[in-house]
């Protein structure tokens, strides 16, 4: 497949990694903040094949994970109405509540559907002028395009019975609030790829001159992931500070312009709690007043809402790379894939899910 | 979040104002929104994240990059005389 | 309900009804309308002295010391497509289960649940469908069951199948019966018939290059029989895919079970619709593979047979058996790291992650 097979070819991978041994003269801690790369990088094993003195840890970058529990249990509520079908990207559909999940709704009758694109939303709404759909219009900046032109085209079609349930948080904030936390270790950032494509890396020369660190931009692919961390490596190695960008064949500077103009005619910033961590000031998107008729807790009556979040769960502090998910006494006991208490282990791309899936119930396994 | 995966575009038409196109994954084609890449021609790889192009591929970064990774791996290659001439690279694990 | 006469015409194909008939509930009654089903549209394609004698049971004689019975439900949406359709794989669902203890499948039952509304030309489409495979099987279909719901149940058509296979008696295969040292053969590409359903159903949207692999494996797996005595288990990864199946396994046997990421077999664009969707192809169903771990020295002359049959052309060692870590499957990266791959947990879904 091209633009993915020559990324994942063993002997350059390697090669870089082997560069990255040689570079390395001291312990440095790197964060990334995207769950697709938590993903990739447990999946292809690649903490394993880095040097001891090189530690990753996970950031919040999982927006499954960072969705505020009392959005959760609104999206359940309204999905367990009659008159609604509540569609939702794939990922969302075994996050816990206070003690359900979109499962367990469907299960119990709730019109609860997968959708692979919020274009496809807006088409169910279409075709069932009978019924509310609504759309969980969750995501980092990656997602806002998306989500953003499906409440332009049921605009321009009149869809009335369409409305979102939006969770939208943005990277910028997060980094501010690890890196501003007193109790903060990240030496270096790799910066999700994917969001920069979007949004473009203009945001960052602030965060990496206050801070003074490297925050370098990387993509997905074993190829991109080495040489991300090679990059922040060779800068901390060189104590050099700033921005650069290792995913350059998919990233600009300035990002994609089009995009950008979208997210900010549909959404405007606004404070946003984060699942684990709190509320980041001016740290979230929401629908713009214009748009307020799409908004789907304005819509659907969901105030009576007894929100619990389980005692024992650590995902904030695993969220802000403070700890790791074996550190977590409920890890791969009370806490399970099939049992999950908190979103971290979840979504296929939390940082706990991620390390029981691919086998790390021990530290260095 | 940020599952994008490259595709090649293979068609684009218009829908209701909006640019739509036909993505070629390599054997899996899926329409896509070419809304936010209205530059893109047939032909050209764009990354696509739930149904939308959200940047276009640039063949020649991709290149240049790749080509300076092979550079600096092969040139680790040929650098590995040291060990003959008795000095070890650093240790590790 | 109109009153057309029936005429039986003989034992012919194609059927001779009109084919903008549907079920109706009274197909389903046990009354005239199910006997006139049964001998239209049932009895012709499946015939067999068995099923013709029409008693409540299909009586047979075996000799075998041993048999294997095995039972498959099948909900399939949709009813066809790309390489099959419910039919096909009603019957090659069952004979495979039979083929991988061993056995050699000889018969099958057969219970529909129709719903209310549904074609008969669909229905004939289907039975046709099974015939065929039953014919290419060598298995006879001699009971069966028709019931019929109503419309908005059963998505057209459900069907069920039991069959029997008679083991000889020096066969010996069993999920607990690998052992240390041997290799891990899957007769072919990962992931077909999964992303072919699902390519079918539309609900994602995406055209896919892909036909399900659905097919009747007893002969390659009596080829296989006669050419080693060292096969220690057969299975079928169906759903769940090959990563299931394999962690079945290494509990069952308490082994270890080590995959080589580079030796899986994966059609281009199998691998290209499980990258759009965020899928793992280990975890993709199968209908028309097989895993086979045998005694290593063996694994060359097992190789030759699959490869020399239409149904394992594609066969390759994927894989060994370790003795650590025990109920365990690993796989060894193309970066040479070593990842845990684990049962599926839940349903297969697409992520933006």
């Amino acid at each position: 497949m091209k633009y993915i097979s020559e990324y994942r070819d063993a002997k350059l991978v390697n090669g870089v990694l082997e560069e990255i041994r040689r570079t390395v003269t001291r312990p440095w801690t790197l964060m990334e903040i995207c769950g697709g790369q938590t993903h990739a990088i447990v999946r292809h094993g690649i903490d394993q094949l880095l040097p001891r003195e090189v530690e990753l840890v996970h950031g919040p970058g999982c927006p499954v994970c960072v969705t505020p529990l009392e959005l959760i249990d609104k999206a359940l509520a309204i999905a367990a109405r009659p008159d609604v079908i509540f569609t939702s990207y794939g990922d969302m559909l075994r996050v816990p509540g206070s003690g359900r999940d979109l499962f367990s709704i469907r299960a119990g009758g709730g019109d609860v559907r997968v959708v692979y694109s919020p274009l496809d939303a807006v088409k169910i709404a279409r075709q069932n002028p009978d019924k509310q759909v609504v759309f969980f219009a969750i995501g980092f900046e990656t997602t806002a395009p998306a989500n953003a032109m499906s409440v332009l085209v049921a605009q321009a079609q009149s869809v009335k019975n369409f409305s979102i349930l939006v969770s939208h948080v943005c990277v910028p904030p997060a980094m501010h609030a690890i890196l501003g936390s007193p109790s903060n270790r990240v030496q270096g950032f790799l910066a999700a790829g994917h969001v920069c494509a979007v949004m473009g890396y203009w945001e960052y020369p602030p965060l990496a001159e206050k801070y003074q660190v490297p925050i370098v931009v990387t993509g997905f692919e074993p190829l991109d992931i080495a040489q991300g961390i090679l990059t922040t490596v060779q800068m901390l190695e060189q104590g050099r500070i700033g921005v650069e960008n290792a995913y350059a064949r998919a990233v600009t500077f300035q990002g994609n312009v089009p995009a950008q103009q979208v997210i900010h005619q549909v959404f405007m910033p606004c404070d946003r709690k984060w699942r684990g961590i709190g509320t980041i000031p001016l740290s979230g998107w929401c629908l713009r007043p214009e748009f307020a008729g799409f908004n789907a807790e304005a819509r659907f009556d969901v105030s009576d809402i007894e929100t619990r979040e389980s005692p024992v769960c650590i995902a904030g502090q695993i969220l802000q790379g403070l700890k790791k998910p074996h550190d977590c006494p409920a890890f791969g006991t009370l806490c399970a894939p099939e049992h999950p208490l908190g979103a971290t282990m979840v979504s296929s791309e939390g940082a706990c899910a991620a390390y029981y899936k691919y086998g790390r119930m021990r530290n260095g396994q | 979040m940020c599952l994008g995966v490259p595709g090649k575009i293979v068609e684009i038409h218009d829908a209701g104002g909006l640019k739509m196109g036909k993505v070629d994954f390599g054997g899996v084609t899926r329409e896509a929104c070419l809304a936010y890449v209205p530059d893109a021609q047939v032909g050209d790889y764009t990354v696509i994240h739930v149904g939308f192009a959200i940047s276009r591929l640039s063949e020649e970064e991709a290149r240049a990059s790749l080509e300076t990774l092979r550079e600096m791996v092969n040139l680790e290659e040929e650098i590995e005389p040291e060990k003959i001439l008795g000095k070890s690279p650093p240790s590790r694990e | 309900m109109d009153n057309k006469q029936f005429t039986i015409e003989g034992l012919v194909c194609p059927m001779p009804l009109a084919h903008s008939e549907q079920i109706v509930l009274g197909h389903g009654s046990g009354g005239k309308l199910s006997r006139d089903l049964i001998a239209k549209l049932f009895l012709p394609p499946f015939d067999n002295p068995i099923l013709r004698a029409g008693d409540d049971a299909g009586i047979v004689n075996t000799n075998a010391p041993r048999l294997a019975i095995s039972t498959d439900s099948h909900v399939v949406a949709p009813l066809f497509f790309p390489g099959g359709d419910i039919g096909k794989l009603a019957v090659c669902g069952t004979v495979n289960d039979l083929a991988m203890m061993g056995a050699t499948p000889r018969y099958l039952t057969v219970g529909f649940i129709l719903e209310e509304g549904l074609e008969l030309s669909v229905l004939e489409r289907v039975v046709a469908s099974m015939r065929a495979a039953a014919n290419e099987a060598r298995v006879q279909i001699i009971a069966g069951d028709t019931k019929v719901v109503q419309r908005g149940k059963a998505d057209g058509l459900y069907i069920n199948t039991a069959g029997v296979g008679e083991i000889a008696r020096d066969i010996n295969l069993s999920g607990a019966n690998a052992q240390v040292g041997d290799v891990v053969i899957l007769s072919g590409t990962l992931g077909d018939h999964g992303i072919a359903v699902l390519s079918a159903r539309g609900d994602l949207d995406f055209e896919a290059d892909v036909m399900s692999d659905v097919a009747p494996l007893n002969q390659l797996v009596a080829a296989m029989l006669n050419t080693s005595a060292r096969i220690r288990v057969l299975r079928d990864p169906t759903r769940g895919g090959v990563a299931t199946t394999l962690n079945e396994i290494a509990q069952q046997s308490n082994v270890g079970v080590v995959l080589n990421e580079d030796a899986l077999p994966i059609r281009p664009a199998v691998a290209a619709a499980c990258e759009m969707l965020g899928f793992d192809p280990l975890y993709v169903a199968n209908e028309g593979k097989l895993i086979a771990i045998v005694a290593r020295d063996d694994a060359e002359k097992i190789l030759r047979v699959l490869r020399a049959s239409r149904y394992g052309e594609n066969a390759t060692i994927i894989g060994s058996i370790v003795a650590e870590p025990r109920a365990r499957v690993l796989m060894q990266t193309s970066l040479g790291s070593t990842r845990v791959v684990d049962v599926l947990m839940g349903e297969l879904l697409p992520r933006i992650c």
